[in-house]
């Protein structure tokens, strides 16, 4: 396969949509195992061990928040949170077609809601992508939000 | 005037041995009560000095609904300071921390203070020259809490000018501040980052009645830790590999009602406590070599077993911190409202150890106290069901009953079952003590 612009801009399109479908599990099979889910705590934060982030997930704990969402006993997901991205067209920022290399930098507002509550945030997020056997599968991902450093109350899905 | 203001006996007979009136966490005016004197009458965590190592470092922050400056002075002492101008009243400082060099100054009138509070100069200061100013309440600067103490590392202030000294507030309870101190193989602790901040729709009592609450893990959490449990089970992880660090941390959520009875509460006078007398869900983290033989180096290996031994779970500091020794953290429950509460969750890291530990740390307070986390969506969910159910008149009280004897006396220090509520109990009873002990007695008309 011959990885064209348009195909980055499509992975990213289709990721968002898809989280918004709620099909978590197949995002799950988006990510490459020994890639990070990171949101930062604070503005440029650079360093995800020794200080806390907001998240910084490896492929076990995506699994476990996933399966969490899925859970017969989830009672902050009684009834079900749902969310949605809406999402300017990437930059691609890094496009390396022969070493299967890419990273994107997305700029996005997420809202999720449940029960009469309701939030927006806005954020950027940067993919870096790798193609492996045919497939654009997501190698780490970096989501900022602009206000990480404000007081939120439950954040249940994936901005 | 309500029910509640000037009237103590009222406030008094909201709390009973083995249950609580809901008023004392859904109504205006006793949160407006809690503010004026039980928040000003007993010692509040401020910060930790390391946030202002430098002269002229300072952190705002609040006492109750008090707005406070932190800040190291020329001397080099801390001092905390009402973050307000005499003159209008305008806030001193507003961003969260900061360097302000040598002095403050207002940004509306330019009025200047030392970082100890004192007036330091006005501009055109003529134009007061024959008003009484030099006698006046605005001549004093910015207001110095009425007590300030700094142990080891962590500061606390009494906003009142006279009430109960520090050591015979805190007492014994000390020792799990000294615990985590002293994990440190240079004796210090250093803040890592800015907090987590969460936001709840819930009375801050809600959250410390949850540090010391062992029988809500295993059902609350359930959807966390078993679901993190049963995935490693069914992943064949191989027995040779270490366990994900994120395992060691969740999965003794689940631990059997057993292991919490066993694992003990301690009750301090003054409301404070702690779970984890004998053992606790952090009693089976892996330690690397390299840290003990530090730990061993700097205290030999008696001392430094001692005190890794002690596995304390969650101390409460009356009224509204929990400190996790062997987690080196500490979460602040600042109550904004009858209604609602910030948690900000603060890591430190043990000077002079691995910094392995420090990573630790940084998961843990990411994995449970971040509004992102999975196991504080499990707890909010049910603070806030509470909060709202609490509004039924079927019922207008909190039980907090479990393993309660008779006539207990809280100001004895005692161990007991690790699923008693009595430290909820010994809060509520430090409650009552503190927040009437400044009110008015109703004269006879009052009374009527």
């Amino acid at each position: 396969m011959t990885v064209t612009r348009d195909d980055i801009i499509d992975f990213i399109y289709a990721e968002a949509r898809m989280l918004d479908e709620g099909r978590f599990t197949e995002w799950l099979g988006l990510w490459l195992p020994e890639g990070h889910y990171w949101m930062p705590l604070d503005y440029k934060q650079t360093d995800p061990d020794n200080v806390t982030s907001l998240l910084y997930e490896d492929d076990f704990m995506r699994r476990l928040r996933v399966e969490r969402l899925n859970g017969e006993r989830t009672f902050s997901q009684k009834p079900k949170s749902r969310c949605h991205h809406v999402i300017q067209r990437p930059f691609i920022d890094r496009f390396e077609a022969a070493a299967g290399d890419f990273e994107t930098n997305t700029a996005m507002h997420y809202v999720e809601t449940r029960l009469d509550e309701q939030f927006l945030l806005a954020l950027t997020a940067t993919h870096q992508l790798k193609l492996v056997d045919g497939k654009l599968r997501i190698a780490n991902k970096r989501v900022e939000l602009l206000n990480s450093d404000a007081a939120f109350g439950n954040i249940q899905l994936l901005p | 005037m309500g029910r509640y203001t000037d009237n103590p006996a009222a406030v008094a007979a909201l709390v009973q041995q083995h249950q609580v009136h809901r008023d004392t966490y859904i109504d205006d005016e006793i949160f407006d009560l809690e503010m004026k004197h039980l928040f000003r009458n007993v010692w509040v965590f401020v910060g930790h000095d390391s946030q202002t190592p430098n002269k002229g470092d300072y952190i705002t922050t609040q006492i109750g609904d008090q707005p406070v400056i932190m800040t190291r002075h020329s001397d080099g002492e801390i001092y905390v300071l009402a973050n307000r101008c005499p003159h209008k009243g305008t806030k001193i400082a507003i961003d969260r921390f900061g360097n302000t060099g040598k002095f403050f100054r207002c940004p509306y009138h330019a009025w200047s203070f030392k970082t100890n509070g004192c007036l330091l100069a006005v501009p055109l200061k003529k134009g007061y020259a024959e008003t009484g100013f030099q006698n006046g309440e605005a001549q004093r600067g910015l207001r110095p809490m009425g007590a300030v103490r700094n142990y080891r590392g962590f500061v606390f202030a009494r906003v009142a000018d006279e009430g109960i000294g520090f050591d015979d507030y805190f007492g014994e309870a000390l020792s799990s501040i000294d615990n985590m101190v002293d994990r440190a193989p240079e004796g210090r602790l250093q803040v890592a980052g800015p907090p987590l901040r969460y936001m709840h729709q819930c009375n801050w009592k809600m959250l410390v009645d949850n540090q010391t609450d062992t029988c809500h893990p295993m059902v609350a959490h359930e959807s966390s830790a078993g679901t993190a449990v049963r995935l490693f089970e069914a992943s064949n992880w191989p027995a040779d590999k270490p366990k994900p660090m994120a395992m060691e941390i969740i999965a003794p959520f689940m631990s059997s009602y057993e292991f919490f009875e066993g694992m003990g509460i301690r009750t301090w006078p003054n409301g404070h406590g702690h779970t984890g007398v004998h053992h606790s869900i952090h009693s089976d983290y892996s330690q690397m070599a390299e840290y003990w033989d530090a730990m061993v180096a700097a205290y030999g290996a008696d001392k430094a077993k001692a005190t890794l031994d002690e596995n304390r779970h969650n101390t409460v500091y009356f009224p509204n911190i929990m400190i996790k020794g062997p987690v080196q953290q500490l979460r602040n429950f600042i109550p904004l409202g009858a209604n609602r509460t910030l948690v900000e969750s603060h890591v430190y890291r043990l000077v002079g150890a691995p910094d392995y530990l420090l990573q630790r740390t940084a998961m843990y307070n990411r994995l449970i106290n971040a509004p992102t986390s999975i196991v504080g969506h499990d707890d909010l969910e049910m603070y806030e069901r509470a909060q709202e159910g609490l509004h039924s008149d079927g019922n207008e009280w909190i039980n907090i009953q479990r393993l309660h004897d008779g006539d207990e006396d809280y100001d004895a220090v005692v161990v007991e079952n690790g699923t008693t509520e009595r430290q909820m109990r010994n809060q509520m009873h430090a409650w009552k003590k503190f927040i009437t002990m400044s009110m008015q007695q109703p004269g006879p008309e009052a009374a009527e």
